[in-house]
């Protein structure tokens, strides 16, 4: 497979899901920078607290783009608390692998996704995600 | 339609007649250059025979060309054999900022170990402007290596000027002719040179032999220890096959240069010229004109150059990309850096590099094929918004 990329990878890959834009969406996740080359934005709908719909737009690798996909593929009708049991690592075993180099990949949709939580809460309940920070300046010091 | 391979600068395959060439090597004439039998004189009469058709092909005397194992072994002799030996003398070398990682990191490792490294900046061309080399040049210079012509944006050097600025002050000068040997004329004499790195796979031979330019008199250092091979100058035991295929490569490649400059040339305005009218926000990497024949560079605004070579890829198209996510590390590659690009612009970058081999069709089918992917990808780009 090119790149060392699984299969589950490439089909995602070549066939993105939930790619786009909601709109007014309920929570809005923004992580990354143009400087190291990944950028994800992530839109949720929630309703009775099910994320009914998720979204997303990527700049980035083979991997970002796969990732991405399947974390909103993941996520949806899922439950906020199910929600943030996502971590990168399932992100990772859902598609089968990811080449080492690429793990920072993982971790950007996971903190995507939590990004667009911490934004539905703020907007919901006045207070986000407890402890959360994005990771995006860990990994490119 | 066929895979398509426009990745020329990465790797060439070996030509038939290269192959043809070796194979006697292997099997029947498989003796050591060393031996004094007729199995070894045949080898040795082999390597001889190779050594003359390398000078040739850039004007340089037999005795002149040392076989090594490839184009990064060339330039870390030619770096480290120099400063070793020449020390007493000074301990300033001179680089550029656009170099291959062969040239760079060697240079790194001498400023590990004593010596002064100054790294010359390039233009937004990626060109070493002659003036910054005069000023930078101390009677502690002992060597400057810039490249003949880059192998990710093509740019060719103005090298004969360079060297005249070295050679007014005795300080040796090396150029790494890895891309441009097979793609430009190569005199070692009217580039005005000491050293001139090469490698056999950037042009038909094969992989794991390239050959270092040692002007007469060049004081060295030998790089390999072990052995009177190569007058000294490398120990081990001599790579035959990969010496003949070489040779043979090299005198193919010169049989018809400037018709081949010609034809690439036409191929490469073509994609360049289609590309930047067909698909909008894209810049060519590079100098407009003084660029290899074979190489076209470009950078796609608000997309990510892994996905576009995997999209191409499907399509059984080869290329390759200065992307950080291509080279494992997390920046995007020096060289587009250096030539002032964003981290965002060089991210995106496309490099196709042309061959013997590459038809029209292929142009073409590229030229059809690439504007979609580029719709697709930005599409799904949050940092791209269509103008209305």
């Amino acid at each position: 497979m090119p790149g060392n990329y699984s299969e589950k990878v490439m089909e995602h890959f070549k066939n993105p899901r939930n790619v786009g834009e909601i709109p007014n969406p309920d929570g809005t996740g923004h992580v990354g920078n143009p400087v190291c080359g990944d950028i994800m934005e992530m839109y949720i709908k929630v309703k009775d607290n099910v994320i009914v719909d998720a979204k997303f737009k990527t700049f980035g690798c083979g991997a970002a783009i796969a990732t991405s996909s399947m974390v909103t593929e993941l996520v949806k009708g899922k439950t906020i608390d199910e929600a943030l049991k996502i971590s990168n690592q399932t992100v990772i075993d859902a598609l089968d692998g990811l080449p080492p180099v690429k793990r920072h990949c993982s971790v950007l949709a996971e903190d995507a996704l939590k990004s667009a939580i911490d934004d539905y809460l703020k907007k919901s309940t006045g207070q986000g995600l407890p402890g959360f920070k994005p990771h995006t300046e860990e990994h490119h010091g | 339609m066929d895979r398509i391979y426009l990745d020329y600068a990465a790797t060439t395959p070996a030509l038939p007649e290269v192959i043809a060439g070796m194979l006697p090597y292997f099997k029947d004439n498989y003796g050591n250059p060393s031996s004094i039998h007729s199995f070894g004189q045949e080898a040795k009469a082999a390597i001889d025979s190779s050594r003359e058709k390398i000078a040739k092909s850039i004007g340089a005397k037999a005795e002149e060309i040392v076989f090594t194992s490839g184009g990064t072994e060339s330039d870390n002799f030619a770096l480290e054999g120099v400063a070793f030996k020449n020390q007493e003398k000074g301990n300033h070398i001179i680089v550029s900022k656009i170099e291959h990682h062969a040239v760079l990191e060697c240079a790194e490792f001498l400023g590990k170990h004593g010596f002064e490294v100054t790294t010359l900046p390039v233009d937004r061309f990626g060109v070493v402007n002659p003036e910054d080399l005069k000023k930078v040049l101390t009677d502690k210079t002992i060597l400057v290596s810039i490249m003949h012509a880059n192998n990710e944006i093509g740019t060719i050097q103005p090298i004969a000027e360079l060297s005249k600025i070295a050679k007014e002050k005795g300080i040796y000068f090396h150029t790494d002719a890895v891309q441009s040997f097979g793609h430009l004329p190569i005199n070692v004499d009217k580039l005005g040179i000491d050293l001139l790195s090469l490698s056999g796979h950037k042009f038909y031979g094969p992989k794991g032999i390239g050959a270092l330019y040692i002007k007469k008199g060049t004081r060295m250092v030998p790089f390999l220890h072990g052995g009177g091979q190569e007058r000294n100058r490398r120990a081990s035991t001599e790579n035959v096959p990969g010496i003949v295929g070489m040779g043979i490569a090299s005198e193919i490649v010169h049989l018809n240069l400037t018709d081949e400059i010609n034809r690439e040339t036409v191929l490469r305005d073509k994609l360049i010229n289609a590309i930047l009218k067909n698909i909008p926000d894209t810049i060519l990497n590079g100098h407009p004109t003084e660029r290899l024949p074979n190489n076209a560079n470009f950078s796609i605004k608000y997309i990510e150059g892994e996905s576009i070579l995997l999209n191409l890829d499907m399509l059984g198209i080869a290329g390759s990309s200065g992307s950080a996510c291509t080279s494992g590390s997390l920046d995007p590659s020096h060289v587009l850096l250096s030539i002032g690009l964003p981290h965002e612009i060089a991210h995106g970058s496309l490099r196709l590099t042309l061959g013997r081999f590459t038809e029209e069709k292929e142009i073409d089918y590229v030229i059809e094929n690439l504007p979609p992917i580029v719709e697709k990808l930005r599409a799904m780009s949050p940092i791209y918004k269509k103008e209305s």
